[in-house]
This record gives structure tokens, C-alpha cells and sequence, in this order.
């Protein structure tokens, strides 16, 4: 579970994440929708973290990320926006240390090697480095490292980024099949992904949580029935303008 | 201590995945070769010792050193790397500590590969090896002081030529801390106490005193204490600005 409360970020006057509070479940697959700049790749950062938030708490898997990071971040996989990954080694040599970090041994280990690597299609690039991958690949071995040791909880920042349709449903469905017992969270620009793969949507902009529903039940508050037109009505409405610390604050 | 020996298995295999341990190394070999013969005349002199070799290695130290720590941190900032490894379940201090003994050992291997010159001093006379170890071991614990400086300030920058110039400019300053170019700044204002501990902090000095042979617990301490010292101020910058 993860439990998120008054969740605040600053950058001097500026509030990034303004006062967000919510909790996702064991069988929730959340989408994070937003406008570029909207506080979705912050919240995903204190969630990990990463960031450490200005005022709020976090907890995963009941343990508060500032208090316990290392149980915290023992149980949560994640994909940083733009999957970075050491550039120089190979696919092979980078899933092993992520599993020599996750503290994986034995029969455990190899299993969970050759579980990512069958999943996310990267037998034929295992000796190649990863600085030599397409964009594809590169992902998918983002991905990779975030499921390696089969967490409870999964924050994917834009998992599909870059990836060529057919990859794109490869991993939607990825992220279906896994959803049952898991706790995972997406940020996306792509609203069809939303209805794709997620029972639970949060829309924020300008850092504040300004809708959290289901998308079907998004989609209907537009007369045309789309959540585009949804999307772009709440997005672009003047409260999202980011909001500044108070003065006297 | 898992964790940090994860660590730093991967950081010193990627100086090996990149032909920067070849470049580094044969550099330094060169360059150590050339001060030593040419200009500290080893052969011109007459004596069995390794003197005119070892007494290059602050200078030698001041401009590869800061090329092989500038890397370490700026380069996980610029890849975005660094979300990655803060993310995992590692505590900062395991970090810090296994980049920081990745890169002394690849600087230790860069120096172990100067034994021919060991060789050839032993060849050519008779040479008192304990002093020839002392200076080893001297040369060793200065390359770490200028890899803890390094690594923190690479710590602070996601741009390595950034890195690189800051580095060479503060082991500059702590090598010639006993001298009057830097002493001559703080002389006239500052009180003398503290004129005598900044000259205490040069490199120099303790090298030097180290290299002739007598490793003298305080010299061992300087160096212990500066890497501590470094390696710390390296956290803490990195905990205030993971994200810049």
C-alpha cells in the first residue's frame, strides 16, 4: 500500500507539489496524468526517495520513506524518467549488479534474471553494452531492473516513452499481467494508455491533485465522452497557473 | 559492507569497460618514468634509491588524479544515473565509500605497475627497500587524500571539465599549504595558530616525511583524517543536491 499525505514540494518560492494526498492499493494500476511540468515526475521522485519532500509523509508497504528508506525502497521497483542506466556495461553485467544490490542469491537469482530477460524479450542484446541499445532496448531494460526482484510495488515513469506501437502493447500488457496483487504506478502523457492499462486515474497540474477517478468515469464527466476533452479542460483551466509560497510563509 | 563491495565491483569494472584504464595507465607509467630519469636525473646521480621517482608523485598526482576522480559522481549526475543508485537499497555512505575505493584501487594498480622501476633500482645497487615501501605506501595515501578531494567535488557538478579544473585547483592549494604562495595570503591578518594548522595540512609535508622512510602515526592520521573529512563533506553535498 502506499499512503501519501499533505505531500509538499518547494523550489524557493515555487510549489512543485502542492499538498497531494492519496492511497493506492494492492490491485490498483494508477495512471499519473499531467501537462509537462505538472509535478508527476516530482511526486514519483519523493515517492521513491529520491526527493526529500518539503512538509508531508510518505509511507510504502508501511514503511515511511524518511524514516526507513532502505525497506521502503526494498520493496518498490522503479523506472526513472528516461530509464537511465550505466552506459557502459552490458545488459548482462547491469542486471546482475541490480541483483547483487537487491541482494538476490542462488537459485532465487537466476530465476528472476531469466524471468525479466525472457519478458522483456533481451536474450540477443545480453553481452552487448548498453550505450550500443536502440532507444527500445534501453527501456526495456529499464523495466528490467525495476521488476528484477518481483516487488510489491512499481513506479514506472513513462514506461512507453520511446518505444514503437508494438513494444508499446508488449509492455501494456506487461503491466496488465503483473497488476493483480500489485501496487503500480504509470505517469503518461498518453491518454489511450490510461484506458489501456489503468483502473485508476490522477489528473494533476500546476503541482495540485485536481482529479482522481476512474477513467471511464473521466471520460464521462465530457458531453463528447473522451478523456482528452476532460484532460484538457482541467488541465488548462486558470487555478493550474503553479502556485507561490505565501509572503508572509 | 555487501553493499559497498557491490558497489565497488561495478565502479571498478567500468574503468575497464572504457579505454580509460588503458590511457590512464600507460599516461602514468610514461610520465612517472619520464620525471623520474629526465628530469629527477636517476641515473646522472649515482644512487641506489627512488628518490628523483617518488619526489615527482605530488606533481604527477595533482593533474591524472583529478582526471580519474572527476568522473565519479558528475558522470552518474549528467547519465542520470543517480536516481537509479539512490533509489536502491543502499545508504548513501555505501555509495560514497565504494566509488571512493573503486577509484583508489584502479590509482593503486596505476602505482603497483611502477615496480620495474623497484626492479631496476634493485639491478643497478642496493637499495634500502623499507624506505622504498614507506614511499609506496606514502604515495599511496597521498593519491587517496586527492581522490576523497576529487570525488566530492565531482560531487557538486554535473559538467567533468567543471570537476576536473576545481580539483586540480584545490589539491594545488592543499599541496602547498606549507608554502609561503599560500601561507604569504593569510600572513599579517590571521593569527599564527592558525597560519601553522593550515601549513600542517600540506600534502607535501607528510609525503615527504613519509617517503624517507618513517611512517610516523601522524602523518598516517593526516591522511586518514583528511579522506574521512572529504569523504563526508562528499555525502553531505550529495544529500543536499541529489536532484540538481
Amino acid at each position: 500500500m502506499i499512503e501519501i499525505s499533505h505531500l509538499t514540494k518547494s523550489y524557493g518560492s515555487l510549489l512543485a507539489v502542492n499538498d497531494i494526498s492519496f492511497t493506492v492499493q494492492p490491485g490498483e494500476v494508477l495512471g499519473f496524468l499531467g501537462p509537462n511540468g505538472a509535478g508527476k515526475s516530482t511526486t514519483m521522485k519523493m515517492i521513491t526517495g529520491f526527493l526529500t519532500p518539503t512538509s508531508g509523509t510518505i509511507r510504502v508497504c508501511g514503511h515511511d520513506v524518511e524514516a526507513d528508506p532502505l525497506a521502503a525502497k526494498a520493496c518498490m521497483g522503479y523506472l526513472p524518467e528516461g530509464a537511465p542506466s550505466y552506459a557502459e556495461m552490458t545488459v548482462r553485467s547491469f542486471l546482475e549488479f541490480i541483483a547483487n544490490v537487491r541482494g538476490l542469491t542462488g537459485d532465487v537469482r537466476q530465476r528472476r534474471l531469466d524471468d525479466v530477460i525472457g519478458r522483456l524479450a533481451l536474450g540477443s542484446v545480453l553481452e552487448q553494452a548498453i550505450e550500443t541499445l536502440s532507444k527500445g532496448f534501453k527501456r526495456r531494460v529499464g523495466l528490467a531492473q525495476a521488476l528484477l526482484h518481483d516487488p510489491q510495488v512499481l513506479i514506472l515513469d513513462e514506461p512507453t516513452d520511446g518505444l514503437d506501437p508494438n513494444q508499446k502493447h508488449q509492455v501494456r500488457t506487461l503491466i496488465s499481467e503483473m497488476s493483480k496483487d500489485k501496487i503500480i504506478v504509470i505517469s503518461t502523457h498518453i491518454l489511450e494508455e490510461v484506458d489501456a492499462v489503468c483502473n485508476r486515474a490522477i489528473i494533476i497540474a500546476g503541482g495540485r491533485l485536481l482529479a482522481d477517478d476512474t477513467p471511464k468515469n473521466l471520460a464521462s464527466r465530457a458531453p463528447s465522452g473522451r478523456l482528452d476533452d476532460v484532460f484538457r479542460e482541467i488541465t488548462t483551466s486558470t487555478q493550474v497557473i503553479p502556485q507561490r509560497v505565501p509572503a508572509h510563509a | 559492507m555487501r553493499n559497498v563491495a557491490t558497489i565497488f565491483r561495478r565502479e571498478f569494472a567500468s574503468y575497464f569497460a572504457t579505454p580509460l584504464a588503458f590511457v590512464f595507465i600507460v599516461i602514468f607509467l610514461i610520465l612517472a618514468g619520464v620525471f623520474a630519469f629526465y628530469i629527477g636525473t636517476f641515473y646522472e646521480r649515482g644512487q641506489a634509491d627512488l628518490e628523483p621517482f617518488f619526489s615527482y608523485h605530488p606533481w604527477l598526482y595533482l593533474f591524472l588524479i583529478p582526471a580519474l576522480s572527476m568522473r565519479l559522481w558528475a558522470e552518474e549526475r549528467k547519465s542520470g544515473t543517480i536516481e537509479l543508485l539512490m533509489t536502491l537499497p543502499v545508504t548513501l555512505w555505501q555509495a560514497v565509500v565504494g566509488k571512493f575505493l573503486a577509484a583508489w584501487l584502479f590509482a593503486g594498480v596505476a602505482l603497483a605497475l611502477t615496480f620495474p622501476m623497484w626492479i631496476t633500482v634493485n639491478y643497478l645497487g642496493d637499495p634500502d627497500n623499507g624506505t622504498i615501501l614507506a614511499a609506496y605506501i606514502g604515495s599511496f595515501l597521498m593519491a587517496g587524500g586527492f581522490l576523497a578531494i576529487g570525488a566530492c567535488i565531482s560531487a557538486t557538478t554535473r559538467n567533468q571539465v567543471i570537476a576536473f579544473i576545481f580539483t586540480v585547483v584545490v589539491c594545488f592549494l592543499f599541496l602547498l599549504a606549507g608554502f609561503a604562495l599560500v601561507l604569504e595570503v593569510f600572513e599579517g591578518w590571521a593569527p599564527q595558530p592558525i597560519i601553522d594548522a593550515i601549513a600542517s595540512l600540506s600534502f607535501l609535508t607528510h609525503f615527504t616525511s613519509i617517503s624517507k622512510g618513517v611512517i610516523d602515526f601522524r602523518d598516517l592520521l593526516y591522511f586518514g583524517t583528511l579522506i574521512a573529512v572529504w569523504l563526508a563533506a562528499n555525502a553531505i553535498v550529495l544529500d543536499l543536491k541529489k536532484a540538481d
